[in-house]
């Protein structure tokens, strides 16, 4: 059975009041019947003794003069008595006397008188009195009563208290269904009016307040907790709002900027590299080896803060472009991304270890300069090694992604910079060792950040390192017709 | 070569100027070169006004412009020159510091024909101009002299 727990509250305020109902009437006609048998038998007992009685003085004559037929007569006078349905008659010394049964069937009596009083068979009540003659025993009368008039009452009984109880059943339902929507209708209409609000996040709706009882107090409270809300909801959207426009000012403001810096700050640097060709092609020969060694100095110092501010606008760009999203098959990037890097790998001994790779969820552009990132610092810190050993894969999931790595046999790094390796401009090794501005990881950590995935790296000085990344799994296509072919 | 049209060189910054003239000089471009300072004086070139009123009729064989300049900025005279059908069939290569992604969209919409992004090395810088005037001076054909006699023809 369901449990009572489970049900709408209708239907518990319904089975309740039906419940109580059932038993008081079912208590009522218990009672009502156990009185009535109670009663009955006593009537029947009294009644039965005192016609076994009667029955006796009117046979004393016979018994005493052995006359049979008349005490058969005076049994079958019994007849007018319709509960009495045999009797006997004993003599003194216990033998059969007469007898009488009212139907044709002759009844069976016991062969010697049972003790006087009354006693009670299945059917039927036995009464047994003596006969006395001048207070002098001279035998026993024995009458049987037919109990089937107390079966039939407590059969009718039965069945008043079975219609008492269906009619008192509908009945109650009927009031019950009408009496309960008092209880059961507020708490219904506000459970509703929560689940609308839940499930629409609509917090305009406002109930009506029905009655100043319990469930009355819930919905006034309920009302006024609805327009807390509405009225927060909407401080916070204008805030919102507020908010948002601000930042849209400060990010046009920062494009503005990254904008003067890329058009600005690049031009005086050519200026410098430029004419620092010039004077070194103007002054040629004539300069001092330390003047020549000046100006080169000039020009690599140029040139290097041109790849920071390259590399520093790529950074804001990463932050800034919009990412669309598609499903991306990874195997090919890996291998674009490797291609990218020919002139790096050109005459390097390298063994790739290329597993298969997952498609997963994100923007094509920006996941390529992951793995353009991850793979080419991986070529660059396995400079010294020979082979240098570069693993690509995946690593099962993840916070429900695809854990995916690159990993290296380089120079590895000492786990205590870790914090330091993903931060913008940040190097663990100096530039004469590995060319670099340090801004490849800050990349690569935004754009996974940004995709809703994590990043992270182990290694060892001197023993490699593996870079983690996790990233949304897209769903599995049904096998295109190519792959089909393929297969 | 002594056919070869000039060439319209607008750049406001005279220090870059320098560096591409050497450059084109260092590749002994034959071509005359045009240099001007901002969009206005190049619009004044391309239509005959003000100083230019009486300059020969002979169209440019492409436009180097830059896009950040005083007055009159590049897109502005990128959009009044492929606007207009007598200038329109004028090659212009865009040649600038910015590599904003909205400056290139901006200028592809307007229909330019090349956009280049001025390298911060020297070295590279000569080697790109060296390639655009290469390209677009000596080895890409000009659209036929009649077209441009229109342009004259509207202009004057």
């Amino acid at each position: 059975m369901k449990s009572l727990r489970d049900m709408p509250i209708k239907r518990k305020v319904t089975l309740v009041i039906l419940l109580i109902c059932w038993v008081i009437v079912f208590l009522a006609c218990a009672a009502m019947g156990t009185y009535q048998i109670v009663q009955v038998r006593l009537v029947l007992e009294r009644d039965t003794t005192v016609l076994a009685d009667v029955v006796a003085n009117n046979t004393q004559a016979a018994l005493s003069f052995h006359n049979e037929n008349d005490a058969k007569e005076t049994l079958h006078a019994l007849e007018a008595v319709p509960y009495v349905d045999a009797a006997c008659l004993y003599s003194s010394d216990g033998s059969l006397f007469a007898d009488y049964s009212r139907w044709q069937a002759k009844a069976s009596f016991p062969d010697k008188p049972p003790g006087d009083g009354y006693h009670f068979e299945p059917r039927h009540m036995v009464v047994v009195r003596p006969v006395m003659l001048n207070n002098k025993r001279i035998g026993s009368i024995l009458l049987r009563t037919d109990l089937r008039e107390i079966s039939d009452r407590l059969k009718l009984l039965g069945v008043v208290t079975g219609l008492v109880l269906l009619g008192s059943g509908g009945l109650a339902k009927v009031l019950a269904s009408r009496l309960q929507q008092s209880i059961s209708q507020p708490i219904v209409t506000l459970t509703e009016a929560v689940r609308v609000m839940t499930e629409r996040k609509d917090y305009t709706v406002h109930l009506p307040e029905p009655s100043r009882d319990e469930t009355g107090s819930l919905t006034v409270a309920f009302n006024q907790l609805l327009t807390e809300i509405h009225q927060l909801n909407s401080q916070l959207e204008q805030r919102v709002r507020e908010r948002t426009r601000q930042l849209e000012e400060a990010n046009k403001e920062l494009e503005a900027f990254s904008y003067s810096v890329s058009h600005d700050l690049r031009a005086p640097l050519r200026h410098i590299q430029g004419y620092v060709e010039l004077l070194s092609a103007a002054t040629n020969g004539h300069l001092s080896a330390e003047a020549r060694e000046d100006l080169q100095v000039i020009s690599d110092a140029s040139n290097g803060m041109g790849h920071l501010i390259d590399d520093l606008l790529a950074f804001s760009r990463t932050g800034r472009t919009e990412l669309r999203t598609e499903t991306v098959h990874l195997d090919g990037l890996v291998q674009e991304s490797i291609r990218g890097l020919e002139h790096a790998t050109r005459g390097r001994n390298i063994v790739w270890k290329i597993s298969p790779l997952p498609a997963v969820l994100g923007d094509r552009g920006t996941l390529r300069q992951v793995f353009a990132n991850l793979v080419g610092n991986a070529v660059k810190y396995s400079g010294p090694r020979d082979p240098a050993v570069i693993e690509v894969g995946c690593a099962g999931e993840e916070d429900g992604g695809a854990l995916l790595f690159v990993r290296d046999n380089g120079v590895g790094f000492n786990m205590k910079y870790l914090p330091k390796l993903f931060g913008v401009f940040q190097r663990l090794h100096k530039a004469s060792e590995f060319e670099g501005t340090g801004i490849g990881l800050a990349i690569v950590q935004r754009i996974i950040h940004r995709h809703g995935g994590r990043v992270r790296a182990e290694g060892a000085l001197n023993q490699g390192a593996t870079f983690y990344f996790t990233l949304k799994q897209a769903a599995p296509e049904p096998a295109s017709k190519e792959q089909e072919r393929q297969l | 070569m002594s056919d070869l049209k000039h060439i319209l060189f607008v750049d406001d910054s005279p220090r870059d100027t320098k560096l591409a003239l050497k450059a084109f000089q260092e590749y002994s471009l034959a071509n005359r070169i045009v240099s001007l300072e901002d969009g206005e004086e190049a619009l004044d070139y391309l239509y005959r006004r003000e100083r230019f009123a009486d300059r020969d009729n002979e169209m440019p064989s492409f436009i180097l412009l830059d896009l950040k300049m005083p007055k009159v900025d590049g897109l502005e005279v990128l959009r009044i020159v492929k606007s207009d059908p007598a200038l329109k069939v004028i090659p212009v290569v865009i040649m600038t510091s910015s590599r904003e992604e909205q400056d290139l969209v901006s200028s592809y919409q307007l229909g330019v024909n090349a956009f280049v992004v001025k390298p911060v090395n020297f070295k590279e810088f000569v080697d790109a101009v060296k390639m655009v005037g290469g390209f677009w001076g000596v080895l890409n054909e000009p659209p036929p002299g009649g077209l441009g006699a229109s342009a004259q023809s509207m202009t004057s």
